[in-house]
């Protein structure tokens, strides 16, 4: 525990400023960068609706990979630019990484067991 | 007592406490929502027939709506706090706090209108599915008295009640069925058919946590908002956290959605 140190060795941080993060922070960047995160999750949604309708001869396989994959890059733009992950520590990417892992894991465990899914939930 | 690294981060970690201890939760909430995403996928494709349309899409899409703009408020309330602007916190973490209720009370719109719908199985061989619009007082199907209106459709064919989408033109009326016509009949509860079941497991699952997360927020934006005279630094980071938390649930919605409503 000799690495521990209390928060009194470090100075003090500014009314409101957490030190969380290097870069200063500007209200209207971030209100105008927020409008733009907010009309891209709008176009996903539209695509996603858009392509749900799309006619019979597409079959639901089809239309199940093109909305997952919008899905995905509205996942993305959410996790990327409002959590800051894509200029987050080094400690939270190595956290995500092995969650990615055992998701990874967990969905390869599920089409491993396809050829072996339970009876009766056939409705 | 004072709590280390509640503001500073730690040198060995470069992050403050409660920022790695959100992650490290989060991490534990993907495994959670994964394994049931992973259900979902297994239960999906061993279903020989799948329901489609049974869900309003014009209202999953207004709570996408309602729960980007309230990630976006939060993500707002934690900028008002770096740049002390602590009104617009107020403002922004409000809004946030009412787009939650909104989205809690489409969301039980949607639950009480699968409650009041039902599957007939008449007698004859036919189905009544719709909404229940009166049920007579003497109604009790195991001693086959009384009558159950509903405003609905009678189709000879289960399947027909599944692709809703594919299905142009649906007539509905009021249809008022005597007990005794009654083989059984069950409501759009979760015990209904596997689709159901995966819809109140995930979609209940993820309103608990808006639940909890506007409780969060509400102490914060509440009781909790004393902190910021006191140590406005950890009062903000406090808001970051909330927000963390914030994100993913919408993250969770972001994929419950399209698997739910749209597939």
């Amino acid at each position: 525990m000799s690495e521990l140190k209390t928060a009194e060795s470090h100075a003090a941080p500014l009314p409101g400023e957490s030190q969380s993060h290097e870069h200063p922070v500007n209200f209207e960047n971030y209100l105008r960068r927020c409008v733009f995160i907010f009309i891209a999750i709008l176009c996903a949604t539209s695509l996603m609706i858009w392509i749900s309708f799309l006619p019979e001869h597409y079959t639901w396989a089809a239309k199940v990979g093109m909305i997952l994959t919008v899905a995905a890059a509205n996942a993305f733009v959410v996790a990327g630019f409002l959590m800051h992950l894509i200029s987050e520590k080094k400690m939270i990417y190595t956290v995500l990484a092995f969650t990615v892992f055992f998701v990874i894991g967990l969905f390869a465990l599920t089409l491993y067991a396809m050829n072996d899914f339970p009876t009766g939930t056939t409705h | 007592m004072d709590i280390p690294y509640t503001v500073q981060p730690r040198p060995d970690t470069g992050l403050y406490n409660a920022k790695l201890g959100i992650w490290l939760f989060l991490a534990s909430e993907v495994m959670l929502f994964g394994g049931l995403f992973s259900g979902y996928v297994l239960l999906r494709v061993g279903a020989d027939r799948w329901p489609h349309g049974w869900l309003n899409v014009t209202l999953g899409t207004a709570n996408t709506v309602i729960l980007a703009l309230s990630a976006i408020t939060t993500l707002l309330a934690w900028v008002a706090c770096k740049t002390n602007q602590f009104g617009k916190f107020k403002f922004f973490h409000a809004c946030t706090l009412l787009l939650a209720l909104t989205f809690l009370g489409i969301k039980s719109y949607e639950y009480h209108d699968k409650w009041i719908h039902y599957e007939i199985k008449l007698n004859d061989g036919t189905f009544a599915d719709g909404h229940l619009v009166e049920k007579s007082a003497d109604f009790d199907l195991a001693k086959k008295t009384g009558d159950f209106t509903i405003h609905g459709r009678i189709v000879t064919d289960e399947n027909d009640l599944y692709d809703l989408r594919a299905q142009k033109d649906i007539q509905l009326k009021e249809i008022t069925v005597p007990a005794a016509d009654i083989k059984s009949m069950e409501n759009y509860g979760p015990w209904h058919n596997t689709y159901l079941a995966l819809y109140f497991t995930l979609t209940g699952l993820h309103a608990l946590h808006i639940l909890g997360g506007s409780i969060v927020i509400g102490y914060i934006w509440g009781p909790g908002r004393r902190m910021w005279k006191k140590n406005p630094a950890q009062f903000t980071n406090r808001v970051e956290v909330s927000g963390l938390f914030w994100h993913f649930v919408d993250l969770v919605w972001i994929f419950l959605f399209p698997v739910l409503y749209l597939t």
